[in-house]
């Protein structure tokens, strides 16, 4: 048996004894996330129970090195958990953008004793970080952000305002873009990172059409953050000014993350489910809604398969750099559209907003929620834009 | 196995392509051929030289003389083949036929497949009865007489058929037009008496044949695989030819959508380069999207039909449906983007518009298959 087949087997074993039954199912809400954090609750025994056994096998963060709370699986491996858990429907243990997002950057550019600080609180949930990218006058034009941080010496001053920062009244600690050289567009923003509750932070939810409000409006008075956090901690990732790098580091794997390109639920078919949906409610798909359904289900197979060769590209280097961009705007776009579809098999059952058959609108809600992927992360435009600039090289105007 | 080729078949890959570009390339070949109005539609020159480069028996097993490959590899040199709209049979022939026979006896194997191997031969294969794809409607006749079988009936649009040294037709031994079981295969060799053919040359130049089978005596050797089993290998044959054309129309939609870009970098409008438009801009990148998905779904389908692994069939149908969508667009928008000289003969996008629509259309378009995803889905 070679050493990944015996790996696959140990996997299997350890998943069998390990992974309760309740954690075996998709992810249909909120309620079934786990996001770690200093004031984190399990929602039940298992998610508990689930969510330890990984932290102490390093199953949170498979792919990062033991030190930082890690299992250190090689490629190979990650893609054999990976694939070990897809078949059971295992959910994520711990779901986070400290795994996501700060993670990968501070692996990147963060100094030995940085990650030995953070990577190993993320790794164990924790604290629960949020991102302050977005403001007011900064959306897809995120590099004319204003936010400020005055140079004190020994600290910064903050102050300024950032929106869509997800969950920010949840989260513990940010990772946040701050001007700190008003001069220098590209070179004059700082990756900096700091508590929220020091004083002068605070947030305010933002209503969704989806009547949700997993993003906030974050604002900073007067905001003191120090410099550094011990020796070798500096309380910025990369260089002072260079923060933009990190940030665009980061976009990539945002836009992978969104892209779905792990697969799960949105590169599977909906046409059967549909179906049955539609029988238990003594209704049929009509044969024209059938066959939108049909055609979904040949390009949601067809991008599963392209998520899957671009994990496998990426793994030897292969991918494009700039493909994320073009998972991330196919992906959201097709979610965009199973949901609409969803929606009109659903009839108007589906319309809804309270109903306990429903559980609380879940279909007209989540329908509506589809409408941010492909304005989150980088519009659909913007990836486009950026298909256009790096992957087929057409001139600019 | 991960999705991208390993070093075999990265090397394969740039040796047919550059064998693909240097001799199969649209001067040389499909505009040759068409323009000399030529019966056939291919040449058998290439088709020799194709021989000597390993191509046409790659799907042959080593036993059988030819090189085992899998569809990964006959996929590699499809996707040359569409990108140089090279006319050739080995579609027909080499994935198609080559199918059917690895269900053959000893002896047809030896009949057919050196000739095959050697380039020497070209070969067909005639299922469907009506103007659309409907395998699973078979109403020509294969009645038992003497020690052999006694064909008739009519298949249409039997792609090279007219230049095959074998046609490999699919016929009904027993029940009625739409059972599943019931069908056999046979061998028909060209010469066969009471067997009419009525070529048309179809929008792509390629030629296809009306072809009647009047009281056609066969003998019991021409039969592939076991009479009345001949339902399991159409399938087989179908599937592999369906990931074939898929890989070709992967070639199809690359040549055209690289053909277009390239041009949206020379072409100035309003004193700028019309590149420059993001009008234009997103939808190239828009098809950029469509045409890498594509390639991605077929290189999958064709590791799962190489694994022999059940899903393979879904999928195959799902990379049918997929190429179809997404070479259209290339097409559509390859000669939209061009402007009026796209509409001329001269320029080439318009000869990919065509071979695209004959290549939609073959072994079940668009539309076919995604009726066939939901229907092996359950709904």
């Amino acid at each position: 048996m070679s050493d990944l087949e015996s790996f696959r087997t140990e996997t299997r074993e350890w998943l069998e004894a390990n992974c309760p039954p309740e954690m075996r199912e998709p992810v249909r809400d909120e309620e079934g996330v786990y996001w770690g954090g200093r004031n984190a609750t399990f929602k039940n025994d298992a998610q508990k129970a689930w969510f330890e056994a990984c932290r102490d096998k390093g199953y949170t963060v498979p792919a990062w090195p033991k030190e930082y709370g890690g299992a250190g699986l090689d490629p190979a491996q990650a893609k054999v958990l990976r694939e070990e858990m897809g078949r059971i429907n295992a959910r994520p243990p711990l779901s986070s953008f400290g795994i996501w997002m700060l993670g990968p950057a501070l692996l990147h550019f963060g100094t030995e004793e940085q990650k030995k600080h953070f990577l190993g609180q993320i790794a164990r949930g924790e604290i629960r970080w949020c991102q302050g990218y977005s403001e007011p006058g900064s959306g897809s034009d995120l590099v004319s952000l204003q936010t400020f941080g005055e140079d004190k010496g020994d600290h910064w001053l903050v102050n300024g305002q950032k929106v869509w920062t997800s969950y920010a009244d949840e989260c513990d600690w940010i990772f946040c873009l701050v001007r700190t050289d008003k001069e220098n567009k590209y070179q004059g923003i700082t990756f900096m990172l700091f508590d929220m509750e020091t004083e002068g932070c605070s947030t305010k939810p933002i209503k969704l059409i989806s009547g949700s409000s997993p993003f906030c409006e974050t604002f900073f008075d007067d905001v003191k953050v120090p410099k550094s956090y011990g020796e070798g901690i500096p309380a910025y990732v990369g260089e002072i000014n260079r923060g933009w790098d990190v940030a665009k580091y980061l976009l990539g794997h945002e836009r992978e993350m969104i892209s779905g390109a792990g697969g799960g639920d949105r590169t599977s078919a909906i046409g059967a489910a549909m179906k049955r949906h539609a029988a238990k409610a003594g209704d049929e798909l009509d044969p024209v809604l059938r066959a939108e359904l049909a055609m979904f289900d040949v390009d949601a197979l067809a991008y599963g398969a392209m998520g899957e060769k671009f994990l496998d590209e990426i793994k030897v280097g292969k991918a494009h750099p700039a493909q994320p961009n073009m998972m991330k705007y196919v992906g959201t776009e097709l979610n965009k559209r199973r949901h609409e579809l969803m929606m009109s098999a659903g009839g108007s059952r589906a319309l809804e907003w309270e109903s306990e058959e429903t559980s609380g609108g879940k279909p007209s809600r989540n329908w509506l929620r589809t409408k941010a992927n492909s304005i989150e992360g980088g519009t659909s435009e913007v990836m486009l834009n950026v298909i256009s600039k790096r992957i087929l090289d057409l001139p600019g105007s | 196995m991960p999705l991208y080729h390993d070093d075999d078949q990265a090397m394969l890959a740039d040796t047919a392509s550059g064998f693909m570009a240097e001799e199969g390339n649209i001067q040389k070949q499909l505009r040759h051929w068409r323009d000399r109005d030529c019966p056939d539609g291919f040449g058998h020159a290439l088709w020799k030289q194709m021989a000597e480069m390993g191509f046409t028996g790659m799907l042959v097993a080593e036993d059988d003389g030819g090189l085992g490959m899998g569809h990964v590899e006959a996929g590699i040199v499809l996707e040359e083949i569409g990108r140089n709209l090279t006319p050739s049979p080995f579609l027909t022939s080499s994935v198609l036929t080559a199918t059917a026979l690895k269900h053959g006896s000893d002896d047809i194997k030896g009949r057919y497949l050196p000739g095959l191997i050697e380039g020497e031969s070209v070969f067909a294969v005639a299922i469907d009865e009506t103007a659309k794809h409907r395998p699973s409607r078979i109403a020509t006749k294969a009645e038992k007489s003497g020690n052999g079988f006694k064909l008739t009936g009519s298949k249409s649009f039997v792609v090279q058929g007219a230049s095959a040294d074998m046609i490999v037709v699919a016929a009904r031994t027993s029940g009625s037009d739409e059972d599943e079981d019931g069908i056999t295969l046979f061998a028909v060799p060209k010469d066969a008496a009471n067997m009419t053919q009525d070529a048309v040359r179809l929008v792509d130049s390629s030629v296809a044949s009306h072809i009647k089978f009047d009281g056609v005596e066969l003998d019991g050797d021409a039969v592939i695989g076991d009479v009345d089993g001949g339902r399991d290998i159409l399938n087989a044959v179908l599937t592999a030819g369906r990931v074939g054309a898929a890989a070709e129309g992967v070639g199809v939609a690359s040549g055209a959508m690289d053909m277009t870009v390239d041009y949206l970098k020379q072409r100035k409008q309003f004193g700028r380069l019309i590149g420059e438009f993001q009008a234009l801009q997103h939808r190239a990148s828009h098809l950029y999207s469509e045409v890498e998905i594509a390639r991605a779904v077929v290189i999958k389908t064709q590791q799962l039909l190489d694994a022999g692994a059940e899903s393979a069939e879904l999928m195959s149908s799902v990379a049918k449906a997929k190429v179809a969508k997404a070479a259209g667009l290339a097409v559509k928008e390859g000669v939209q983007m061009h402007g009026g000289i796209g509409m001329t003969d001269e320029y080439d996008i318009g000869l990919y518009v065509k071979r695209d629509r004959a290549l939609q259309e073959f072994l079940g378009d668009a539309y076919f298959h995604a009726n066939r995803v939901a229907e092996l889905s359950g709904y």
